[in-house]
């Protein structure tokens, strides 16, 4: 119903565009008077009147619905000593009125098992407040739709009267469109500030429970010893800082890009080399877009596939030859992620040789050189700050990749740089710690921000970096 | 050389252009008459589309451009002034480009943008009547009258830029100015321009930049040479070519150099 | 001579080298299709038992008169268990126990919806063909084995006895499992469906292009046309680069941080998953419109300038409407890219059990994505087809997305 309301908005808006036009331009031509403003203007004007305020308005009530909503029946007078009760309560309160309200109205001889005892174990005003609710659905609703018409219409035929050969509109529509395209893009760097603060301000709440340096530096992670607290409880910090050490988390991300890249590199470059000197246009045609193919999937599929088959293989693999590899080792994740991770090395690798001008070729060529050579030793290094560009910006991808360490890598921290044995990452814990119950003020779930902070950090500095370099690398060639 | 009885539709003096540091037109001084052909003259980068662009304000696109000078319209209006918005002023003046550059949209759409914004015709059918004079006026009508919702970019070369002109013309200007309408077109279409130049100015008063000498004494009534950003000489264009005064003049127009 | 020979052995090796990276990478591609092709297929099927039903009034609460309120509302689990006990006669109480649990837990809503639309039926036997339990639609399909003792087994002996006599009986079918397709999430993979992932992710994804493409549109408008080349511009460009590299968990902390603690809205609603996709899909649209409007020809904006125009009308009026199908394009791959992001998903909550269609997106919802994951982490083996569908489902969708943009990509590209 709220939706249909902005779009209501709109098709007013749009009429009035025409109404504000031609009501400048029968001004002009019966008076036969000079315009203050070209007569779109006018139009314009009418709509940024009419919609802007309404769109403002209609964006409030919708975010703010549950707030009303909760206002509307969660009364002190149905609930006296509601100021007391905590956010929890008010949650789960609010939930069973929210229950009760899809039933209040059906008589009771039709309810199912189930609903009658809902109603039984609700008191009295819970019911009423019930009531409310289903009521300010409908009520809610259709004030909307109404005050979307209204309210626009009214606006727009109000203002409208002042249209008049002398008032000057243009300055103004001009200045709010330039506002709004001008907030557009502060928006998107308000983004970039709000990962910053967000992950800063979370942070620093949970420094405040393990220091700064303990948590860097400390090589046990485990977290299920510091589940026992619960919000506002103080706690000894020496059990803190033994729950809660980067270093292992570090050293299993390092660990499963390794095995990426160890994967990555030699193909994606390899790839790179032929597609880009040896292969034929047709050829390339068709298995550049297949290569690229593998970095659109998504990467819970790769996950899938680490999980349910590159896994068990590895393990059963393992066992028919007598190594150990655990069932959730590096190897696996590392695996998959090689594959997804091939076509960011061979993508870029490939446009950084195809621009290596042909002068150099021809130089080498000439000399006699067969074309491994040539790409060898002129070729390769020449292009070496783009590839290793590339290859950086590959490595940001795998230590910020989620979905396939979840599924595939272990949960258990594990100080260790064998393959074979399972580890777990930054990524993996920043999800396994906001999973369940997310409590604000508790370490548990702060710890999250703390890690999204340090991945932050390590894939910004090796973006930077990638990019510089491949910049730098540009700009001796173009 | 001032004649005292003739009617000026754009007078202008003490003109002074700067990119940034650079002098691009020094102490300019040109009067254009009413209904008449004017041409521009001189070898490149003389500065004679820098002073062409300054009479429409199209410098003002350009940041590090500088405009300083009096540029009077008919007697009466400062073409720089506050008080003159700069969509009224490109109402009354029109211009052309080198390159011809029809919006992507359909014949009709590209005439009738202009009239559109400036709200000149009072209902569709006015418009459409206002469409079709203005691409009769720029002699185009006869060949897109059945392909008015055509795309305008399938056109040719020549055609493209009489619908460039008819656009022009659209929105009723005083003034049009044309910086070398012909260079990008081959000699035909270069000859049906000049053609229409010479029935424009009946209604319409032209200031043409061109860099063919033939081409300003076949279209201008008047002449003004420019060289390194200075006004060298101005005059009937008879006089310009035949018997100039300046020696730099001579020069040009005998092919010593430019 | 020899050094020739070798030089030339080892420019072959060196090619060779090249084709095997190229081979194995187009490998991989094929084998992990393949492998998805297969576990998903059978989630289109299931299996059925073919069975007497005989809607017996004494064990039914309502009648062929009865309301569709009322029947909605009536419970059949009794008619389900009479049916069991009629078409297995002399069951002692634990076989009836493990022929009941052959069929799928919801029997009673089978016979239910069946019901609704057949209320002449009352009083009636006809053939139905039940749905079966998980358990025993992988055993049919083959994806657990046989030929293990019975402690290993889903199914047991008994349960396999009574599948064999009705395999023989010709009372075993399979039909195509639209289910998939319309229900919502369930406990019971047999009639668990994606349709609830699908609206979940089709309201996470309108909010996230309300979000990016007006905002993604006007900030590149501003930059290209409004702002002089200059150090803040520079800074803004450098700004969206890197944020177009920022993985996507990140964005999902700022949807957690932001917009749930800060701004407090709701978890686990496609509102919220969709501004974090947005912020997401941000840079993706920006560097995409402001490379299309760059490729706009400057004569344009003198054109309609020199006509008259505002630079606002010149701008909007010509420059936009010729950039729009390469910022389409940008913004369908970038659309195509959040739909697959399942990280963001269960930073906000939306990756919990969810069996309601969600009607808005201030529902409680999964994403596609998320109910992959979900599916996959389960135990029950009748899952592992489900996950392999839906990500079959998920490349569809991926596939159609990116056509579009090349399409139009390709249409744009007759133009200059």
């Amino acid at each position: 119903m709220v939706y249909f309301a902005l779009l209501l908005l709109f098709i007013v808006s749009y009429s009035f565009y025409y109404f504000g036009k031609n009501r400048a331009l029968k001004i002009k031509f019966t008076g036969n008077a000079k315009l203050a403003s070209l007569p779109d203007y006018y139009g314009y004007f009418l709509v940024l009147v009419v919609f802007i305020p309404s769109l403002i308005i209609w964006f409030v009530l919708l975010l703010y619905k549950p707030t009303f909503q909760e206002l509307y029946v969660l009364s002190p007078a149905l609930f006296p000593d509601i100021a007391q009760w905590s956010d929890a309560k008010l949650g789960l309160i609010m939930n069973k009125i929210s229950n009760l309200a899809v039933i209040v109205n059906i008589p009771e001889t039709d309810l199912l098992a189930g609903q009658k005892s809902l109603v039984n174990m609700s008191s009295d005003n819970e019911i009423i407040a019930a009531r409310n609710l289903a009521s300010f659905d409908s009520i809610y609703g259709w004030s909307v739709v109404i005050v979307f018409i209204l309210l626009p219409i009214i606006l727009g035929l109000t203002v409208s009267r002042f249209i008049n050969q002398k008032l000057n509109v243009q300055p103004i529509v001009e200045n709010i469109i330039i506002n709004v395209i001008r907030f557009s893009s502060i928006v998107a760097i308000l983004v970039t500030f709000g990962i910053f603060f967000s992950l800063i301000f979370e942070a620093f709440k949970f420094f405040q429970y393990v220091n700064f340096v303990d948590f860097f530096f400390n090589t046990s992670w485990n977290p299920n010893r510091a589940w026992v607290i619960s919000s506002g409880e103080t706690v000894d910090p020496e059990i803190l800082k033994d729950a809660f050490g980067w270093i292992p988390l570090l050293t299993g991300t390092l660990l499963v890009g390794s095995v990426a890249m160890f994967v990555a590199l030699p193909l994606g470059l390899a790839s790179a080399i032929y597609l880009a000197e040896y292969a034929s246009n047709r050829v390339r045609d068709v298995a550049k877009p297949i290569i690229e193919i593998l970095a659109g999937i998504p990467t819970v599929v790769y996950g899938f596939f680490a999980a349910l088959t590159l896994a068990p293989m590895l393990k059963n693999f393992g066992d028919s030859v007598g190594i150990d590899i655990s069932a959730e080792s590096a190897l696996a994740a590392g695996l998959a992620m090689g594959v997804m991770i091939i076509p960011f090395v061979s993508s870029l690798s490939d446009d950084v040789i195809r621009s290596v001008p042909n002068s150099l070729r021809d130089g080498s060529y000439a000399l006699g050189a067969t074309k491994s050579e040539t790409i060898k030793k002129v070729i390769i290094p020449a292009a070496l700050p783009g590839i290793m560009g590339s290859f950086l910006l590959a490595v940001s991808r795998a230590i910020g990749e989620t979905m396939i360490v979840v599924m595939a890598a272990s949960l258990r921290a594990n100080l260790t740089f064998n393959p074979l044995e399972p580890a777990t990452t930054i990524t993996t814990q920043i999800v396994t710690a906001l999973i369940g119950d997310v409590e604000f003020e508790n370490p548990k779930t702060l710890v999250a921000f703390a890690l999204g902070l340090s991945l932050f950090i390590m894939t910004l500095i090796l973006n930077i970096v990638a990019i510089t370099i491949v910049r730098k690398y540009r700009e001796k060639y173009d | 050389m001032v004649e005292k009885n003739m009617n000026y539709a754009l007078k202008t003096n003490n003109v002074y252009v700067h990119y940034g540091n650079k002098m691009a037109i020094n102490n300019v001084a040109i009067d254009f008459p009413k209904n008449e052909v004017t041409s521009l003259i001189g070898p490149s980068g003389c500065g004679k589309s820098t002073f062409l662009r300054c009479l429409n304000r199209m410098n003002d696109v350009i940041d590090s451009c500088k405009v300083e000078g009096s540029f009077i319209m008919n007697d009466s209006i400062d073409i720089y002034s506050n008080d003159m918005p700069i969509e009224s002023l490109r109402e009354k003046i029109g211009m052309v480009f080198q390159k011809p550059n029809p919006f992507p949209k359909s014949i009709y759409e590209n005439v009738a943008y202009g009239p559109k914004i400036h709200g000149i015709a009072s209902s569709q059918s006015e418009l459409d009547e206002l469409v079709k004079e203005s691409l009769h006026r720029a002699g185009l009508y006869e060949e897109v009258k059945d392909r008015l919702m055509d795309v305008a970019t399938g056109l040719s070369g020549g055609q493209q830029q009489r619908l460039c002109i008819a656009r022009a013309i659209a929105i009723k200007p005083e003034i049009i100015l044309m910086d070398e309408p012909c260079s990008a077109l081959d000699p035909i279409a270069t000859a049906k321009i000049e053609e229409l130049i010479n029935e424009l100015k009946e209604n319409y008063t032209i200031i043409i930049v061109t860099h063919s000498m033939s081409q300003a004494s076949r279209v201008s009534s008047k002449t003004a040479f420019f060289h390194l950003g200075n006004l060298i000489e101005q005059g009937d264009t008879t006089k310009i070519f035949t018997k100039p005064d300046k020696e730099q003049t001579n020069d040009y127009i005998t092919g010593r150099f430019g | 001579m020899t050094s020739i020979k070798k030089r030339l052995q080892a420019e072959r090796r060196f090619k060779f080298y090249g084709q095997l990276g190229v081979f194995l990478s187009l490998l991989f591609v094929t084998l992990l299709m393949l492998k998805i092709f297969t576990t998903g297929s059978g989630a289109f099927f299931r299996t059925t038992i073919e069975a007497d039903v005989f809607f017996d009034p004494a064990y039914m609460s309502v009648d062929q008169n009865s309301t569709k309120k009322e029947i909605s509302r009536a419970s059949f689990e009794a008619l389900a268990d009479s049916v069991v006990s009629s078409n297995f006669k002399n069951l002692d109480d634990a076989n009836f126990i493990k022929v009941r649990e052959m069929f799928t837990r919801r029997f009673d809503y089978q016979l239910r919806d069946h019901f609704l639309n057949n209320k002449d039926d009352f009083n009636r036997t006809i053939t139905l063909d039940i749905t079966a339990s998980s358990d025993l639609d992988q055993i049919v399909k083959g994806n657990y084995p046989r030929n293990v003792p019975e402690s290993q087994r889903k199914i047991n002996d008994y349960q396999l006895s009574v599948l064999d006599e009705l395999t023989d009986q010709d009372r075993i079918g399979s039909t195509f499992n639209f289910w998939f397709f319309t229900n919502g999430d369930s406990r019971d993979p047999e009639t668990a469906g994606i349709w609830g992932a699908i609206m979940g992710s089709f309201y996470a994804l309108m909010v996230c292009l309300a979000f990016a493409f007006p905002i993604g549109l006007f900030a590149s408008v501003y930059l290209e046309e409004y702002t002089k080349p200059g150090r803040i511009t520079d800074l803004i460009e450098v700004n969206i680069n890197n944020l177009a590299a920022v993985p996507s968990i990140v964005f999902g902390l700022l949807g957690l941080g932001m917009l749930i603690g800060v701004f407090n809205m709701p978890f686990q609603v496609p509102l919220v998953g969709g501004l974090t996709l947005g912020f997401m899909t941000l840079p993706t649209i920006i560097i995409a419109c402001r490379s299309s409007l760059r490729a706009v020809p400057p004569s344009i904006r003198h054109g309609a300038l020199a006509l008259g125009a505002t630079k606002t009308q010149a701008t909007f009026h010509h420059v936009v409407p010729l950039a729009l199908p390469g910022t389409l394009t940008g913004t369908i791959i970038g659309m195509a890219q959040a739909l697959g992001e399942t990280a963001p998903l269960l930073m906000v909550g939306m990756v919990a059990f969810v069996m309601e269609i969600p009607g808005g997106p201030l529902d409680p919802a999964t994403g596609l994505p998320s109910q992959i994951y979900l599916w996959s982490e389960s135990a029950e083996r009748g899952f592992i087809e489900k996950t392999s569908a839906g990500i079959m489902l998920l490349l569809l969708f991926l596939i159609v997305m990116n056509l579009t943009a090349v399409l139009i990509r390709r249409k744009v590209e007759v133009k200059w």
